[in-house]
């Protein structure tokens, strides 16, 4: 015994245990065929330094069954490549399985497989290899045949190939970041003699300084700078009063003011002022955008349903792509296919698995002449189906069609800057025209002089920056605790949010997982037996057991009898046998914690079997918030559970159980139209409904390169324990925006008390302004991260 | 004093000369990936044949 578990095998490739199964090859153990065959692959071509880089860097390889005849199919190779001639194919793929140096090294050398791919290079965050091939010597399918046998299977789905047509260019904001760097720094340096003062011979050079300051100016304010007047006169037309405004106001006062006095020799203009306001803003602007590369939450079912499927024709079958999939097609799905489409059963026998679709999560069994609706997956043999309604129509794919998918969703809220600026803009006009008026009659010169100075020195920098830098700061903290946040306006949503709507299926339970141990020591015959009197019950931990003990013989039941809540009993091939809980079988009271099914057989206590809670680790601690949220669990899944669940939701008018799509988003909507803030927490397809009507949908998965409904928000399941600190974590960000714009407003009001009087000189300016900023910027983070580790969170 | 007009043409030149260089990589695509060059220059270049033998 000692030696076995010194011995321990792991698997050489992927460092699974070789209990099970056990292969060896060249002295090294592996757990599967699969595995075995990767390293053969790699080992012929002279590549096993794979293995030197990282331990057990492959993914395991149990159960992979794909077929790529589709990318035989000329239309779809046009769809996926980024560009092809009649010899050099390039083309991107995404491979979610990178994940370590091995990958890049090994994926890198995809030439010494086959030297027809001339080119393979890695990008290591966006999980993505480009490639270029011959194409006269090696097929699309071949190389991606090539990638699944080296254990890097690439991912391809519809939405990704219409996604490579919509991606256009960017804003260039780093560009328009470099140029106002490059010239707040030649600003800096010219304006540096002002401030030390220059003696009366040097005039000519505060001249030529001048000049200079606003030559270097007019590319910050109108290549760099420009994007403010655009989105300050957008929106006036449209009659909001947004941050824009007095920051495209600040600019452009500032912009006149300097050409002006250096025009007239007047003084020396505010260019070092403008042109680090703009870059700092713009960096504000660059923080605020956080991209994950390798997480997409704008996945619809497109992401979900395969590229082609094997349509069947005349009893020949050939891949078709599902676009050109038609009503009356007849097509073929083997085991652990998804359906595409809405369809009649025709041949086979359908067991189908919908936990995705509708929540339900025991399989469904479907015959001959039955519909099957699409989004469901195969788990039995192959079934041959006739299309009855195409795929962008079905019973899934027409929640789509819903109002809720067309509307856009940016700003459903508004943010605390947006609500602010609006008063800020207009006490800022006063503010200014105050000082005009008042220094008019005295000095037409100082007047002006006053109503620019306010506008300069009173224009909302740190406050425009206060929002982004401590948004992105809370963004990498929800980031570092596998929480992605789409952007950062999310943040804000979350802390607003006052009623919490639950999924079931996937979202409080871990799907798929069934965690029975077996405490009781049990002959094989005594397994047949309570094999044979569960399997007479539809109550789910007796489907469970039977499931645990699989295999068994059933043997003759009477006398069966079912008492709701606690147990059954019945005569097994003449022996009394009672399952149930330990108060039904002993009379005592129960005193276990997790759930449990204990037995009896002929009087003789015979052990019980336990159940692993089911529920994700957390649940409870979401129960807790019930204090300050409203929490509903929405499930589209049969009431079964509801008992379990009860304990965890403040009563039976809470859970809502058989709910349809359409019924989650009405849901929802009738939520909202009672004044709620709604967050909406789901994992299915049945549940992108309701995640795009709520106020802030959350989207759960364990692997966050899954699908993943559309979503503002992806939550890794090991981190859904940690929602309400997430919550309260959201809330103390508003409160650090709240402060950093009260301090804003402080260093607003000791440069108004200057401003006013008409006496701003440059200096001042050119101070308070990246003083400012930086107080906020060193606020900001410091605050937020003091925040995080109040709220536990890494 | 005049050599000041030179210098100070001179040093905004220079600047120009590396802002047109960050131009250029931007264009080149040389800031699309900021990740995996640095895994990629600690990967040894392969034990070729030649060690074999």
């Amino acid at each position: 015994m000692a030696v076995n578990i010194l011995t321990q095998t792991t698997c050489y490739h992927c460092g699974n245990d070789c209990d099970k199964d056990h292969y060896v090859l060249d002295d090294k153990d592996f757990c599967c065929t699969g595995c075995k065959g990767v390293y053969k692959v790699l080992s012929n071509s002279g590549l096993c330094n794979y293995y030197s880089y990282n331990e057990h860097p492959g993914a395991t390889r149990t159960h992979v069954e794909k077929r790529f005849e589709y990318l035989d199919d000329p239309s779809i190779i046009a769809d996926l490549v980024d560009f092809t001639d009649e010899n050099i194919t390039i083309l991107t793929l995404y491979i979610p399985y990178i994940h370590c140096s091995s990958c890049i090294w090994l994926l890198e050398q995809l030439n010494r497989f086959n030297p027809a791919i001339y080119y393979s290079r890695i990008d290591f965050l966006k999980k993505q290899v480009n490639l270029r091939f011959n194409n006269k010597e090696i097929s699309l399918r071949q190389v991606v045949e090539l990638l699944v046998d080296i254990g890097y299977e690439p991912l391809i789905n519809l939405q990704d190939v219409i996604k490579k047509q919509q991606t256009g260019a960017g804003d260039n904001l780093v560009k328009k970041i470099a140029v106002a760097g490059f010239c707040f720094g030649n600003v800096m340096l010219l304006s540096f003699p002002e401030y030390l003062g220059l003696s009366e011979y040097e005039q000519t050079f505060r001249h030529f300084f001048g000049w200079l300051n606003v030559l270097f100016s007019l590319p910050v304010v109108f290549y760099s700078g420009r994007e403010y007047f655009q989105s300050a006169y957008t929106n006036l037309r449209n009659k909001i009063l947004n941050i824009d405004f007095p920051l495209a106001l600040g600019i452009a006062v500032l912009f006149l003011r300097t050409l002006i006095e250096v025009l007239t020799h007047a003084g020396a203009g505010f260019a070092d002022t403008l042109c680090g306001l703009v870059f700092f803003l713009l960096v504000g602007k660059f923080v605020q955008r956080k991209t994950y590369y390798h997480i997409s939450f704008e996945r619809d079912y497109r992401s979900f349903f395969p590229v082609a499927v094997q349509a069947v024709d005349n009893g020949i079958e050939k891949p078709l792509p599902l676009s050109a999939l038609k009503v009356g097609q007849r097509i073929r799905i083997r085991s652990n296919e998804i359906i595409p489409a809405d369809a009649i059963l025709l041949n086979g026998e359908a067991r189908i698995d919908f936990s995705f679709v509708t929540g339900e999560s025991a399989p469904v069994t479907k015959v001959w002449g039955e519909v099957v609706y699409a989004g469901g997956r195969q788990m039995g043999e192959a079934i041959e189906l006739e299309v009855i309604k195409p795929v962008s129509q079905s019973y899934l794919t027409q929640l789509w069609n819903n109002e809720a998918f067309s509307r856009s969703q940016d700003n459903r809220m508004q943010t605390f800057n947006q609500k602010v600026s609006k008063y800020f803009s207009i006490v800022l006009l006063m503010i200014a025209l105050g000082s005009l008026v008042f220094w008019l009659p005295v000095d037409v010169y100082r007047a002006f002089s006053a109503f620019t100075a306010v506008l300069i020195v009173a224009c909302p920098c740190a406050l425009a920056l206060s929002t982004p830098f401590t948004m992105s700061a809370a963004l990498s903290i929800f980031d570092r605790n596998f929480f992605y946040l789409k952007n950062t306006a999310v943040v804000e949503q979350l802390a607003r949010i006052n009623t919490i709507v639950l999924d079931k299926t996937g979202t409080i339970t871990i799907g798929g997982e069934n965690g029975v141990s077996n405490n009781a020591q049990l002959s094989s015959y005594e397994e047949q037996l309570i094999y044979s009197i569960c399997s007479n019950s539809a109550h789910p931990l007796s489907i469970q057991i039977c499931d645990y003990l699989q295999g068994a013989d059933k043997l003759r039941v009477s006398n069966y009898r079912e008492i709701a809540g606690k147990g059954i009993t019945a005569w097994v091939d003449g022996h009394n046998v009672q399952v149930g809980s330990q108060s039904f079988l002993t009379g005592g009271v129960d005193i276990a914690k997790s759930t449990e099914v204990h037995l009896m057989i002929n009087g003789r206590y015979a052990g019980y079997f336990s159940f692993a809670n089911k529920y994700r680790e957390g649940l409870e601690d979401i129960a807790r918030l019930a204090a300050d949220y409203k929490i509903y669990l929405l499930s589209g899944d049969q009431d079964r559970e509801r008992k379990n669940l009860l304990p965890y939701f403040k009563g039976e008018g809470y859970m809502l159980f058989n709910q349809s799509p359409q019924q989650k988003l009405d849901f929802i909507k009738a939520l909202q139209l009672a004044g709620k803030k709604v967050m909406m927490i789901g994992d299915g397809l049945n549940d992108s409904g309701a995640l795009k009507q709520s106020d802030l949908g959350i989207a759960i998965t364990d692997n966050v390169n899954n699908f993943s409904p559309g979503s503002d928000a992806i939550l890794d399941g090991r981190s859904l324990r940690l929602l309400p600190a997430f919550l309260k974590f959201s809330k103390d960000s508003i409160t650090i925006i709240h402060i950093s714009f009260f301090i804003s407003l402080c260093y607003n009001l000791l440069g108004l008390s200057y401003a006013v009087s008409g006496r701003l000189s440059p200096l001042i300016a050119a101070i308070l302004m990246p003083l400012s900023t930086a107080t906020i910027i060193s606020f900001t983070s410091i605050a937020t991260h003091l925040a995080a580790k109040k709220r536990k969170l890494s | 004093m005049n050599i000041i007009y030179f210098l100070i043409g001179c040093s905004v030149l220079l600047a120009l000369v590396f802002l047109g260089a960050f131009f250029w990589a931007q264009r080149n695509g040389q800031h699309d990936d900021l990740y995996t060059p640095s895994v990629r220059i600690l990967l040894d270049d392969e034990p070729t044949d030649k060690d074999k033998k």
